[in-house]
């Protein structure tokens, strides 16, 4: 144990952590202001050596910035609840597919333009919060009763669930087109110009470094810090407190007058609504929806991001989205010895992990989570507490 | 312990506790907890009454810990009821059980290791909190005033079992004697009526339990009943008003410390019988 922590203080996330966590409120508001501001503007100033060279610089930061959504939602069930979910990518799947039933033409739902109720301009916005809800939905059906299960039981029927999405995807043809998948699905039509005469996010926007993924960069950057509040406010509450008595002992939890079942629900629930806001993301993007996208090895990588970065570690995993991402991205032109690198990205990920989980189990940059609203005064009162005694 | 604002609440409890001292808090009717083929608990009945430190205790082996944990919920009882402070505790689910007003420790502690002590002992108070998942995402102004609270009361309780100054630390962190006295706090944290203590003094010197018995009397003091499984002779007499004796899961004894230490058969369990006496 005591090896371990020696281990565990050289590894270069420690420092970091706690120069952050010494931080006033108002430091840590400008710190990541300023961070996220740097990351806004990469696309536009790409440092040489972090460049793609196979492949759009901001098509790659959009991607990152879906998988970042994703892991951040996944974090909160496996990582905070500690509840192991291998079918992540079907609420991925519910999110796009929602889009993409209600917008696209190939769709028998297609609800754009004169008969149906949504907008062309509008539609792609008017679908997120039904996206959501949906696989809001989805995850409450799926973890009524499946959260009575625990351990290896719940990771079994959470990859079976995954993989009826994606079998359903591919066979009801008549709703979903099959495996041909729906086309020109609905994306935000802003900015529209003479030369864009589809607006910034549309695929026309492919030239320069302000093209559309990059402008979808942006977009999910902002979602990024939305859901970063919203999911660190539960953390400080005791919905993050009991997720984490639920991980650390679940039985315990219950004992202690904590309804485990109702809290795990609700991780499910929300996890599965933040999958389904990266799926509607997705498909807004690609504008095109298929069943292959949404393969188990995909909830493979989703959960690879959470294990790197750093389970319970908000911010550590969006690291780990970026990693997941970015590297065989970076990888994909570069030949060594004839075999191109990108071709390997599976085997790199799994070295990765093995190292990972021989010599930084815990992740990169394990969890301290701050679980008070109030750890300051907290902080003080104990203090105060311990001058008096 | 200073005794702030934020205690009238606990002030209040405590002087309808001491309104009804005596009465009886706790009935337990034809216990009885098969597992399988085997009778862990046997038709016992016993009674706790507000106010009192009651003793359970019997050999190894004895059902002791099968009583607490048909008690808390943890086992559903084969059959026979539990009546606490005038509901049947039946079917109802553990959490649902702790808000009753039942609390316990367990005999093998079980802290979550990852939290602070501090934070061990807050969620104990969430246990009566009433802010929703949706009340936390966008915090509530009840979500606000129940976290400040929380927090106050958390380390007040902390102070009273004397491991405030180790309140920012891990819990797995902890040395062995605190992590038994946080167990302690968190259990007091969810407002019980009844704290029941499972082996509190497993594996403490004689000046740690001479601190245990101390805090069990300023408990008790504090207006609440207490239900304490031990081993130590010593202990279980000094501390406690009344014991309860179980052997092979029956109930063999029921008395005040005196009797129960002149009770033969209580002698013969914990002794055994001369072959010449059989």
């Amino acid at each position: 144990m005591s090896a371990h922590a020696a281990g565990a203080a050289l590894a270069p996330g420690d420092a970091l952590r706690r120069w952050w966590a010494d931080l006033g409120r108002v430091q840590k508001w400008g710190f990541g202001v300023l961070a996220f501001g740097a990351l806004a503007l990469l696309p536009l100033y790409t440092p040489g050596f972090l460049d793609t060279p196979g492949i759009s610089f901001g098509g790659t930061m959009a991607q990152f910035a879906m998988l970042a959504i994703i892991a951040i939602g996944l974090n909160v069930v496996v990582g905070q609840a500690g509840l192991l979910d291998l079918g992540y990518v079907g609420f991925y799947a519910v999110g796009a597919y929602t889009v993409a039933l209600l917008t696209s033409p190939d769709s028998p739902w297609n609800k754009v333009g004169p008969d149906g109720f949504l907008s062309e301009k509008w539609a792609w916005l008017a679908c997120v919060p039904i996206a959501m809800a949906a696989t809001a939905l989805a995850g409450l059906i799926l973890g009524t009763p499946t959260l009575r299960l625990r351990g290896d039981y719940l990771a079994i029927v959470t990859l079976g669930f995954g993989e009826i999405i994606r079998l359903m995807a591919d066979n009801l043809s008549g709703i979903t087109n099959g495996p041909r998948g729906l086309n020109a699905v609905a994306y935000p039509r802003v900015g529209q110009s003479e030369e864009l005469p589809d607006g910034v996010f549309s695929s026309g926007n492919s030239s320069g470094d302000a093209n559309y993924g990059t402008w979808w960069f942006w977009l999910g950057l902002i979602l990024i810090v939305v859901i970063l509040l919203l999911v660190g406010n539960l953390e400080r509450s005791r919905v993050g407190r009991a997720w984490v008595a639920i991980r650390e002992d679940e039985d315990a939890a219950e004992v202690m007058g904590v309804n485990t079942f109702r809290f795990k629900l609700w991780a499910f629930v929300i996890g599965a609504a933040i999958g389904g806001l990266s799926g509607a993301l997705y498909a807004g993007q690609v504008q095109y929806v298929a069943p292959p996208t949404f393969n188990i090895i995909n909830s493979m990588l989703f959960l690879s991001a959470v294990v790197l970065g750093g389970q319970g570690n908000k911010l550590g995993v969006i690291f780990g989205a970026f990693v997941i991402v970015y590297l065989p991205n970076r990888l994909l032109g570069v030949e060594v010895m004839g075999i191109n690198l990108g071709d390997l990205k599976y085997l790199f990920f799994g070295l990765a992990l093995v190292v990972l989980m021989i010599f930084r189990p815990q992740g990169l940059f394990p969890v301290r989570q701050q679980l008070l609203t109030y750890g300051k005064s907290a902080r003080r009162l104990l203090g105060s507490a311990q001058a008096g005694s | 312990m200073t005794e702030p604002a934020i205690d009238e609440e606990m002030a209040a409890l405590h002087r309808q506790v001491r309104a009804a001292e005596g009465e009886t808090l706790l009935q337990a009717t034809g216990l009885t907890v098969k597992f399988g083929g085997l009778t862990a608990l046997d038709s016992v009945d016993f009674a706790i009454r507000r106010g009192e430190i009651l003793g359970l205790i019997g050999p190894n082996g004895a059902g002791k810990t099968t009583c607490f944990n048909a008690i808390t919920g943890v086992y559903r009882p084969t059959s026979g009821t539990v009546v606490f402070d005038g509901e049947r505790l039946g079917r109802r689910k553990r959490h649902q059980i702790t808000r009753l007003g039942i609390a316990r420790t367990f005999q093998n502690i079980r802290l979550w290791g990852e939290m602070t002590a501090l934070e061990n002992v807050v969620v104990g108070t969430d246990a009566r909190h009433k802010t929703s998942v949706p009340g936390a995402l966008v915090r509530t102004a009840r979500h606000r005033r129940e976290e400040r609270s929380a927090i106050e009361k958390a380390a007040a309780l902390l102070e009273f079992v004397g491991i405030a100054h180790r309140g920012e630390e891990k819990a797995k962190n902890l040395s062995y004697g605190d992590q038994r006295r946080l167990e302690i706090a968190r259990a007091l944290a969810t407002e019980p009526k009844l704290l029941c203590l499972d082996e509190p003094a497993a594996g403490f010197n004689p000046s740690e339990k001479a601190a245990l018995i101390e805090l069990i009397r300023a408990i008790r003091d504090d207006g609440y009943t207490v239900l304490l499984i031990e081993h130590d002779m010593r202990l279980v007499m000094e501390v406690t008003e009344r014991i309860v004796v179980l052997e092979f899961g029956r109930k063999i004894a029921d008395g005040l410390p005196a009797e129960i230490r002149e009770n033969p058969a209580v002698i013969a369990a914990y002794l055994g019988v001369p072959d010449d006496e059989l």
